[in-house]
């Protein structure tokens, strides 16, 4: 039950954290990435903070032999950069620089402006099942063990 | 779209991802990536679903409690035709899985456990949306 309510709460601090930092505008995220043009820095400084206080946070957790509420940590095992992992990437890469939303932001702006963003939603879960159909039928790379983050 | 630089919200958003990142591994011992917590539920295994859907509950009411506690929802500005938020969508969709994660798995908690994967994936996937970016703003000017 612990685990249960604690999910819930991650993921309300998560989308509490995207809204304050306005990563739910796929404006920022495209400025981010336009240096060419209307450049705005702030996704440095959200991808700094999280990634900064995660890597303190994970070290302290480490330190514990077991989750508070589960047996074991799952931490992925994969080690080497292949082609799914390139591949994937690119294609993310594509899609991302393409309309400014990547899952965490197009799920939390899903409150803010339904339309638009319910479109990109209903594809981004087609995609996934689309894969996971190729994976299941072992179709070329995305036959590759399937490693959860 | 002109966007205004604000580095201190930012950084505040950043660090509260960063703190739901560090709870869900410190309860649950998950990683925080929503690419994999929503593919988790697209490929459902007992007793691994209803962590990830809580989550993503939360997720998507995230934002209403901004609104709450703080009054007043940033701007959302989407101006893309339907067809390119559906080609978006699906690579997105597909390349997340296939690459086994985001911004968030990758991005977030991969560079935060130093994981060298994580490290090539996220400066894969920036350095084409960057890529990507200048083509579709700059050369063929949408």
């Amino acid at each position: 039950m612990g685990n249960k309510i604690m999910s819930l709460v991650a993921g309300l601090l998560f989308g509490f954290g995207l809204t304050l930092a306005q990563m739910v505008n796929p404006q920022k995220v495209l400025n981010f990435l336009d240096f060419a043009g209307t450049w705005d820095p702030s996704l440095a400084f959200v991808l700094g903070g999280a990634t900064i206080t995660a890597a303190i946070g994970f070290r302290l957790a480490g330190r514990r032999a077991a989750p508070l509420f589960a047996d074991r940590f799952q931490l992925p095992t994969a080690k080497d950069i292949d082609t799914p992992l390139v591949g994937g990437a690119v294609l993310f890469g594509i899609g991302w620089g393409l309309v400014g939303l990547c899952p965490g932001p197009a799920i939390a702006s899903l409150a803010i402006a339904p339309g638009s963003v319910a479109v990109f939603v209903l594809a981004l879960i087609a995609g996934m099942l689309l894969h996971r159909l190729l994976a299941t039928r072992g179709v070329g790379s995305a036959g590759a063990k399937a490693t959860s983050r | 779209m002109i966007t205004q630089f604000t580095p201190i919200s930012a950084l505040a958003g950043g660090i509260m991802i960063g703190l739901s990142a560090v709870l869900l591994l410190l309860t649950s011992g998950r990683i925080a990536g929503i690419s994999g917590i929503l593919g988790g539920v697209l490929a459902p295994r007992h007793g691994d679903v209803s962590w990830r859907i809580l989550f993503i509950a939360g997720l998507l009411t995230g934002p209403l409690l901004y609104a709450l506690m703080v009054g007043g929802l940033p701007d959302v500005t989407i101006d893309d035709s339907l067809p390119l938020l559906v080609v978006a969508g699906l690579v997105v969709g597909f390349g997340t899985r296939l690459g086994s994660g985001c911004t968030s798995g990758h991005g977030v908690c991969g560079l935060a456990r130093f994981s060298p994967r994580s490290l090539a994936a996220t400066g894969i996937f920036f350095a084409v949306a960057v890529v990507t970016v200048f083509v579709s703003r700059h050369v063929v000017g949408v």
